[in-house]
C-alpha cells in the first residue's frame, strides 16, 4: 500500500432548489404521487420544447462566484442521447463544450485536532442539466414502473480535478461541498433523496510516477460513508489487480453497501457514443456582466470571508476557524453565540461550540438544530465563567443542565442548584485551614517536593466546597499558606 | 362559396349570408365525396368541426368576432390538437390522440376563430417531397390524380387545389410548403425561422422547421399569417417582436423593385418548360416596375449535402423520444427492453424516416461529427452569408420552386438522391433561416409551376407584396383542376 499513490476526482450531482424545473413549469417537490408532477414537457409529449428556468441559471451563476470560477458569458446546451425508459426524450438536455461555470477551488480541513491539514481541490467546470425519471423494479409483477416526476429536476455537475489523495481527502472535499452548495442555498443537500449525490473517478499509480494510473469510476455514491467505504474498497482491488500482475481497464463500476464492494457495470468497450450536439430548441445561454452583479450583491457572506473574518477580527486560529465555518448553521451558531458572549470571549465560545457541544450533539445523534442547548443558553453560561461566577468545571455542570432542560438559563441553574463560585477568600481561606489540618500527610510530601501532593490537597478543599470555590484562589491561598507554614 | 377567398368568405359570415355551422358543412360535404379519391385528410371529425363552427357563429352573434372566425381549414397533422389524433403521418403515432394544442391550433383556432376541417395526410414526420412516406397512403394530386401533390405538407396543399377547404396550414424544414404549392398551384409561405411558434408542432429538424399558411393567394396567406405568427414563451427559437399586419403592404406598387436571378437557379437542372414559365413571370416583373439584377449564392450547390446532414442527426434525436414506452406505437411481442425499444422503433417508423435516423445517428456519432456535423454548420454559415451578400444588391430573388412539375406517383420513391434534389433551390432558405414563398406562375404540360420568391429576414409583408401585385396582373392562381366545380 505505502508504495501507491491515490488519486481521486469527483464529479457531484447537486439538485438546484428551485421551485419548478430546469426546462418545464412543473414542480420540484419532492415525494409526490408518481408521475403528478410531470407536464406535458416532462413527458416529452411530440411537439413540445423546453423553455430554459432563470432561477437555475441563478443556482449556477451563485456557485460559480461562490467557488471563484469564472463564469462562462456564453455558454451552450448540448443533447446526450441515449434511450432508457426514465429518459422520455431520448436525450439528456445537459452541457457540453461550454459550461456555465470553469474553473474554480474549494479550501477543505481534512482530518482533526493535530493531524489536521488544509487542502486546496480546483474544480474543472459545474454545468447544468436536467436529471431523468426513476425506474421502479418492485411491485409491478416482473415488468417495471416509471416515475418522471424527478424528470427534469435541474441538476449542477460539478467536476473537481483529480485532486484528491485519499478516502478522507474524497470525503472532506464531498463535505465542504455539500456545505457550500447548501450555505449559498442552492441545494438542499438531502442525500437521502438524491439531491447530492458523487461519482468517484478512482486510480492508483506508483509514487513517483507522473502519469495517472487508468480510472474506474464508481457511481450514484449518496453517502460520505458509502464514499469513504467505496473508495478504498477500489483502491484495495485496484492495487491487488495490479500487483498480481493483471491491468485495469477503463469502467465504470457501481458500489454495494451491503458487501462493501465495487462491481463492474459496463466496460470502456461498451460505454455509450452519446451523439453530443447542441440541443436546436434552446438558444446559447448568455449571461450579463449586470447580471452575474445583481447576484454576487445577493450572495450571503461565504464561508472563505467568514474565515478570515474569524481570524482577523476574532483573533481565532484557522484551524477554528474551518471548523466554524464547515456549515453554515455551525457559523450562524457560533456567532450567536458570540453576539451574545462578547468578542473577547470569540476563544471560549469557539471551544464551546467546537468540542463540548459537538461532543454532545454526537453522543446523542443529533444535528446542531436540533441542539436542546440554545446559542443564547449557551451565551449566557460562557459569561458566568467570563466574569468568574462559575469555574469550568462547574460549567459543565450547568451545561448538562440546560441540556436536560433543567433551567432556562446558566443563571436559573446556578441559581436553583447553588452553583454560584465561592470567591469570598474568607470562606475560602477557612476551608483551606480545615484541608490542611486534616492532612498532614500531604503537607509533608508537597513540603518533600512532590508537586502531586499539592494537588491532592487542592483536590481536598475543591470537594469540601462541593466544587464551587474559586480554583485561582484555592490554589494562591494554599501555596501561601504551605510558603508560610 | 367554394372558390372565395378569406376575405370574401369573412364578409359573408359577417353579413350573415351564410353561417360558420353551413359554410363548414359544406366543406365537410365535399371533404366526404371527394377526399376517398385524394387521400388528402387522414382524420375528420365532423362534431368536433361543427362544434368549432358553432362556436364561431355564437362569437359573429355576439360581435366579438375577428376577421378570420367561422372560416373552415385545414390542419397538416403534424400540429397537435387537443382532442384530435395527431399522427404525423406515422404508424408510430396512428393511435396517438394530443391532450394539449399547438400554439398555432390555439392561436388560429381558439384565438382567431378559424375552424378546423381535419388533419391532412403528410409524408411520415414531413420527411420526404412526395408526399408518399405517409403511414396513410399516398395524397393524389388534383392536377392528375396519377401524380403527386408534393410534399411534405401534399395533404394540405391537395385539399386546398381541390377546394376542400379554402386554406391550410403547412410546415417547411427543406421546402414542404413551397414545394406541394408550387406542384398544386397554391400560393404558399413559409416565413423567417422564429415568425411562427414551433410548440406543438412535431419536430423533424428543429433548426429548420417553421409553419405556415398554403391558400389559394398572397392575400389569403397574408391574413392566415397574421393568426399564426407571434412571440410564444414556449417556444425558445420564437423571435420577441412587435407583432405586424402582414396584410398592410399588399397593394404597394412595385416600381424599382430589385429583383434578384441567381445565376445557380437559372442554370441546368431544371425543366425546360418550368424555367420557361419562371422567365415569363419575372418578364411580368418588369412591366410592374421591377428590374433585375443577376447574383451569384456561390454555395447554393452545397445546400442539399448539408441539409442532409443537419436535419436527419436533428432528426434522429427529435425522434428519439417515439419508444413505445409512455405513448405511440409498441410492438407486441418482445423479449426485453432492447428488444422492445428495437421492435417497436422498426415495425412503427417508415423506411424514409429509419433512413434519415440512421443518418442522423451516424453523422453525430463520435469520429464523425467533426467531419459531418460540424462542416455541414460551417456551410450553412457560408449559405447564409451568400444571401447577405446578395440582399446588398436586390430586394427580393426568385427562381423556380421545384426543378420539375409534379412527377408521377412511384417515379422517384426508390431513389432518394433524385427524391432530395427536388428541394435543390427552397433548402438553402431553410439552411439560412429566411422567408420564402411559392406563387403559381403558369403550367408546363398541364401541370402547375411555382415561382419562388426569397425575401430578407423578417420580409414577409413585402413578400406577400410583391406575390398581390403579380396576382392582381395575371389569374395563374385562379386556374382550379378540372372536375372541381
Amino acid at each position: 500500500m505505502n508504495q501507491w499513490e491515490v488519486v481521486i476526482g469527483i464529479e457531484t450531482h447537486a439538485q438546484l432548489a428551485t421551485v419548478s424545473k430546469i426546462f418545464s413549469g412543473a414542480s420540484t417537490a419532492f415525494g409526490a404521487e408518481p408521475n403528478t408532477q410531470a407536464c406535458a414537457v416532462d413527458l416529452a409529449l411530440p411537439g413540445v420544447l423546453p423553455v430554459l428556468n432563470k432561477k437555475a441559471v441563478e443556482c449556477a451563476i451563485r456557485f460559480g462566484l461562490a467557488i471563484g470560477a469564472e463564469v462562462a458569458q456564453k455558454s451552450v446546451f448540448a443533447r446526450k442521447n441515449y434511450f432508457y425508459p426514465d429518459l422520455p426524450k431520448g436525450y439528456q438536455i445537459s452541457q457540453m463544450d461550454l459550461p456555465v461555470v470553469v474553473g474554480g477551488n474549494i479550501t477543505l480541513q481534512v482530518g482533526q485536532g493535530d493531524k489536521a491539514y488544509e487542502k486546496v481541490v480546483r474544480l474543472t467546470r459545474a454545468h447544468l442539466e436536467e436529471d431523468a425519471g426513476k425506474s421502479l423494479h418492485e411491485d409491478f409483477h416482473g415488468k417495471s414502473g416509471i416515475d418522471l416526476n424527478r424528470a427534469g429536476t435541474p441538476l449542477l455537475e460539478i467536476v473537481s480535478e483529480p485532486d484528491m489523495r485519499s478516502s478522507d481527502e474524497a470525503v472532506a472535499y464531498a463535505k465542504a461541498l455539500h456545505a457550500l452548495v447548501r450555505w449559498i442555498g442552492i441545494c438542499d443537500g438531502n442525500m437521502q433523496e438524491g439531491s447530492f449525490r458523487c461519482d468517484a473517478n478512482v486510480s492508483v499509480r506508483p509514487k513517483g510516477q507522473a502519469e495517472f494510473g487508468t480510472r474506474r469510476e464508481i457511481k450514484n455514491l449518496n453517502s460520505f460513508r458509502f464514499l469513504k467505504e467505496a473508495i478504498d474498497f477500489e483502491v484495495q482491488w485496484q492495487i491487488n489487480e495490479i500487483e498480481e500482475g493483471r491491468k485495469i481497464q477503463q469502467a465504470t463500476v457501481l458500489f454495494d453497501p451491503d458487501s462493501g464492494e465495487t462491481r463492474m457495470m459496463r466496460s470502456k468497450e461498451d460505454a455509450h457514443d452519446y451523439r453530443y450536439f447542441p440541443d436546436p430548441d434552446l438558444l446559447p445561454l448568455i449571461i450579463s456582466s449586470d447580471w452575474i452583479n445583481r447576484v454576487k450583491g445577493e450572495l450571503p457572506e461565504l464561508p472563505g470571508q467568514k474565515r478570515e473574518r474569524f481570524v482577523n477580527e476574532l483573533g481565532l486560529s484557522a484551524y477554528d476557524a474551518i471548523t466554524l465555518t464547515a456549515s453554515q448553521e455551525m457559523a450562524d451558531y457560533f456567532e450567536s453565540t458570540v453576539a451574545i458572549a462578547g468578542k473577547a470571549n470569540a476563544k471560549p465560545c469557539a471551544n464551546w461550540v467546537m468540542v463540548d457541544l459537538a461532543a454532545r450533539l454526537n453522543k446523542e445523534g443529533k444535528e446542531l438544530v436540533e441542539s436542546p442547548v440554545s446559542a443564547a443558553q449557551l451565551a449566557g453560561l460562557i459569561q458566568r465563567i467570563a466574569d468568574n461566577t462559575i469555574s469550568n468545571n462547574i460549567a459543565k455542570k450547568v451545561f448538562e443542565a440546560l441540556w436536560n432542560g433543567e433551567g432556562a438559563t446558566a443563571d436559573d441553574v446556578i441559581e436553583k442548584q447553588g452553583l454560584k463560585q465561592i470567591t469570598d477568600s474568607g470562606a475560602i481561606e477557612a476551608l483551606v485551614d480545615e484541608v490542611l489540618a486534616a492532612n498532614p500527610a500531604n503537607v509533608a510530601e508537597f513540603k518533600a517536593g512532590k508537586e502531586k501532593a499539592f494537588n491532592a490537597l487542592v483536590g481536598q478543599v475543591m470537594k469540601a466546597a462541593k466544587g464551587k470555590a474559586n480554583p485561582q484562589q484555592v490554589n494562591d491561598l494554599l501555596r501561601q499558606k504551605l510558603a508560610a507554614g | 362559396m367554394i372558390n372565395a377567398s378569406l376575405k370574401q368568405l369573412s364578409q359573408a359570415l359577417a353579413a350573415k349570408q351564410i353561417s360558420s355551422v353551413e359554410l363548414t358543412q359544406l366543406f365537410l360535404d365535399r371533404i366526404n365525396r371527394l377526399n376517398p379519391a385524394l387521400n388528402a385528410f387522414v382524420t375528420v371529425d365532423t362534431e368536433k368541426s361543427l362544434n368549432s363552427a358553432r362556436a364561431a357563429d355564437a362569437r359573429i352573434a355576439a360581435g366579438t368576432a375577428g376577421l378570420l372566425t367561422g372560416i373552415p381549414i385545414a390542419q397538416k397533422d403534424i400540429f397537435c390538437a387537443e382532442g384530435w389524433r395527431t399522427t404525423c403521418g406515422s404508424k408510430m403515432l396512428a393511435n396517438f390522440v394530443s391532450p394539449y394544442d399547438a400554439t398555432v391550433i390555439r392561436k388560429m383556432e381558439g384565438e382567431a376563430g378559424l375552424v378546423s376541417l381535419g388533419k391532412t395526410n403528410m409524408d411520415e414526420f414531413a420527411m420526404g417531397s412526395s408526399n408518399e412516406t405517409s403511414y396513410f397512403g399516398p395524397v393524389r394530386n388534383p392536377w392528375d390524380n396519377g401524380r403527386v401533390p408534393g410534399g411534405s405538407s401534399g395533404g394540405s396543399a391537395a385539399a386546398v387545389a381541390a377546394r376542400l377547404a379554402p386554406a391550410a396550414t403547412g410546415t417547411d424544414t427543406g421546402g414542404s410548403i413551397r414545394q406541394p404549392a408550387a406542384l398544386c398551384n397554391l400560393t404558399g409561405l413559409k416565413p423567417t425561422y422564429g415568425v411562427v411558434s414551433r410548440y406543438g408542432m412535431i419536430a423533424f429538424a428543429s433548426s429548420l422547421d417553421q409553419a405556415g399558411p398554403m391558400a389559394a393567394s398572397a392575400e389569403d396567406c397574408a391574413l392566415l399569417l397574421n393568426s399564426m405568427a407571434g412571440y410564444d414563451e414556449r417556444d425558445s427559437t420564437s423571435l420577441e417582436r412587435p407583432a405586424e399586419d402582414y396584410a398592410r403592404d399588399l397593394d404597394k406598387p412595385l416600381a424599382g423593385l430589385r429583383i434578384g436571378l441567381p445565376k445557380e437557379f437559372f442554370g441546368e437542372g431544371c425543366d425546360a418548360e418550368v424555367m420557361a414559365a419562371v422567365r415569363a413571370a419575372i418578364a411580368e416583373y418588369e412591366k410592374l416596375g421591377a428590374t433585375t439584377v443577376e447574383i451569384s449564392l456561390p454555395n447554393s450547390h452545397l445546400s442539399v449535402p448539408a441539409y442532409y446532414v443537419i436535419a436527419p442527426a436533428e432528426a434522429s434525436s427529435n425522434l428519439s423520444r417515439f419508444d413505445g414506452v409512455r405513448y405511440g406505437f409498441r410492438a407486441e411481442d418482445y423479449g426485453n427492453l432492447d428488444d422492445m425499444y428495437m421492435k417497436s422503433r422498426a415495425q412503427g417508423f417508415g423506411a424514409e424516416v429509419k433512413r434519415r435516423i440512421m443518418i442522423g445517428a451516424y453523422v453525430l456519432s463520435h469520429g464523425y461529427y467533426d467531419a459531418y456535423y460540424l462542416q455541414a454548420q460551417r456551410i450553412r454559415r457560408l449559405i447564409a452569408n451568400d444571401f447577405v451578400e446578395a440582399f446588398k444588391v436586390c430586394d427580393v430573388i426568385m427562381g423556380p420552386t421545384s426543378p420539375s412539375t409534379a412527377f408521377t406517383l412511384g417515379e422517384k420513391a426508390a431513389d432518394p438522391v433524385q427524391m432530395y434534389l427536388s428541394d435543390i433551390y427552397t433548402i438553402a432558405v431553410n439552411l439560412a433561416g429566411l422567408p420564402g414563398m411559392s406563387v403559381p406562375c403558369g403550367f408546363a404540360g398541364g401541370l402547375p409551376v411555382g415561382l419562388q420568391l426569397i425575401g430578407n429576414y423578417f420580409a414577409e409583408a413585402q413578400l406577400l407584396n410583391v406575390a398581390h401585385r403579380y396576382q392582381q396582373a395575371c389569374d395563374w392562381h385562379l386556374r382550379r383542376p378540372a372536375g372541381i366545380e
